[in-house]
């Protein structure tokens, strides 16, 4: 046995070759565990839907912004199935990965760097994300939600999104010590970030500084894009988005910094 | 003619902040050759290992893998050589070939396929393809460890410790595989802290203590420098290993704890008396030779 079958790798950053490599271990990873997470996203936005739309609805509330209740938070809804279907996977993924599986060991001593690692993780996930979004919207119809055109943009809203998001749950893998010091990631950040997004309340009935703060909320900016989508897009919504490439690109950067410290000595 | 050098390090330092697990080490690794590079926990084997596939960066030193330039070539490097890892990092829940296919991927296979057939060939798991990893034995997992290294068919292969911890008869299945590999020519690089494992595999063994290199040659050669023709063992209560010990070296001989018993080495050399009755005769080994060097009791 010789080097006959070792193919001459171009070596230049970002293969294609070693990006599709990696999601290609993802996704034949999600094929054994595909049925459980598809379960919650599906359920998850059913159960809230019924608790906030028709329970809140029927109840306290009746219309926000002229929309029905159902239908607001049915839009909102998809923010939180993109965080929690991309900041919380890529967190705990990348730190298995890494601390209890020894996968990047055997990644990294094939052609394949760390920030092809970084850039497939975060696609794959995007990917996922933005599948797993537009879930609420679905469920949100049979609440009475009107399909509009608009909405075949969703996809691509949640998954510019899920990016950033990815970004950040390997950003936070590869600086925390210990697994449950996600605690406080997700008590600090993951729990404020989808609750004032403007998704089962508007945000303009929240103080000056909340507003305000409220702007540098990717999730809130994908709250407002998705009922754009549904009812109508504004000219602003273009600057919604271009905040939104930001945020994955910069995560993107850092992500890839940070699990580089990481992984090499 | 000299075979070129398919490993190449000079002068290679890395430190950990105060430690410095890698302190000035030279070695070439000639084509075609299995190189056992052994020694004791925290000799710098590991931190050897990670420096070739770029995942430790050198603080100061030349390294040449293939003829690429370390770091900053490392990719174009690790295309071409093939890893087995210390610790199993196999994906357990997804099939046996699977696990195969990704890695092809990884390294830019062009028939996957093709490839992913000849590594369940080479790991015997033909039968066992469609299975999750999980539900595999020990022995299987490892030989599929080992395929999965060499599914691109590398021209140099890198084992990190590739039997610690295992059980015997798992350990010899593992060295047939190796021994074959070595046979079809591929250059191997093999870290181990099993004196019998580099008796056995290696054409020429390099010892590595504190992050250098002590020792190189092949395996009788090394016996014969180091430790002589004949080691004698005695076996007795602890008070007389003392005195039997202390007379030995009194008389310039070299001696070594072997478990229960002390070791003269070189005990041809050993004048009248030194060596009692009741010692145990047997030809030196690299056992010996290792345990003088680095001071370590081997396994």
């Amino acid at each position: 046995m010789n080097g006959a079958a070792s193919a001459e790798v171009r070596v230049r950053r970002l293969d294609p070759a070693a990006i599709s490599g990696v999601m290609s271990r993802e996704v034949a990873n999600f094929r054994t565990y595909w049925r459980g997470t598809t379960f919650s996203s599906v359920l998850e936005p059913i159960i809230y839907l019924l608790a906030f739309g028709i329970g809140l609805g029927a109840t306290l509330v009746d219309r926000v912004e002229g929309i029905a209740y159902v239908e607001f938070v049915g839009t909102g809804m998809v923010a939180t199935a993109v965080i929690f279907s991309s900041a919380l996977p890529a967190m705990f993924g990348t730190f298995v990965k890494h601390r209890f599986q020894n996968t990047y060991d055997a990644i990294l001593a094939a052609p394949v760097d760390v920030e092809e690692i970084v850039t497939a993780e975060m696609l794959w996930i995007g990917l996922r994300a933005s599948f797993y979004g537009c879930f609420p919207l679905i469920v949100a119809m049979g609440f009475g939600l009107d399909p509009a055109l608009g909405m075949l943009l969703v996809p691509l809203f949640c998954f510019v999104t899920a990016l950033g998001f990815a970004g950040f749950g390997i950003t936070m893998a590869a600086i925390v010590e210990k697994i449950d010091q996600f605690s406080y990631v997700t008590t600090l950040f993951v729990t404020p970030l989808f609750l004032v997004a403007g998704t089962f309340f508007p945000i303009d009935q929240l103080p000056e500084w909340a507003r305000v703060a409220a702007n540098f909320n990717p999730l809130y900016q994908l709250v407002e894009l998705v009922r754009g989508a549904a009812f109508g897009f504004e000219s602003t919504d273009l600057i919604r988005f271009a905040v939104l490439v930001a945020f994955a690109l910069a995560m993107w950067r850092v992500a890839t910094r940070r699990l580089t410290m990481r992984l090499i000595d | 003619m000299k075979a070129m050098a398919v490993i190449e390090l000079k002068g290679v330092i890395k430190r950990f902040g105060q430690i410095t697990a890698v302190d000035g080490l030279d070695l070439e690794v000639p084509e075609g050759i299995c190189l056992g590079l052994l020694g004791p926990n925290g000799a710098g084997k590991s931190t050897t290992m990670r420096m070739l596939t770029g995942q430790v960066i050198a603080d100061a030193g030349e390294l040449r893998v293939l003829g690429h330039d370390l770091p900053h070539e490392s990719k174009a490097a690790r295309a071409r050589m093939g890893v087995v890892p210390q610790l199993d990092n196999l994906d357990v829940d997804v099939t046996v070939e699977d696990n195969l296919a990704v890695y092809a991927r990884l390294y830019r296979v062009k028939d996957v396929r093709a490839a992913v057939d000849q590594a369940l060939d080479l790991a015997r798991l033909q039968d066992r393809r469609r299975e999750a990893v999980d539900k595999l034995s020990g022995g299987m997992r490892r030989r599929l460890l080992l395929a999965r290294g060499l599914v691109h068919r590398p021209p140099l292969m890198l084992l990190d410790e590739p039997t610690v911890g295992l059980d015997p008869q798992i350990r010899t299945e593992l060295w047939t595989l190796i021994g074959r590999l070595r046979s079809a020519g591929t250059t191997i690089l093999m870290s181990t802290h099993y004196i019998e494992e580099a008796q056995r595999l290696a054409d020429d063994v390099a010892v590595m203590a504190k992050g250098k290199i002590i020792a190189r040659g092949k395996p009788d050669e090394l016996i014969a420098e180091h430790a002589g023709r004949e080691t004698a063992e005695v076996y007795a209560p602890p008070d007389r290993l003392a005195e039997v010990r202390a007379e030995a070296e009194a008389a310039g001989l070299a001696v070594r704890p072997a478990g229960p018993a002390v070791a003269i080495v070189g005990s041809e050399r050993a004048s009248d008396g030194t060596v009692p009755e009741d010692a145990v005769r047997r030809a030196a080994s690299l056992e010996d030779v290792f345990v003088l060097l680095t001071g370590e009791e081997a396994e």
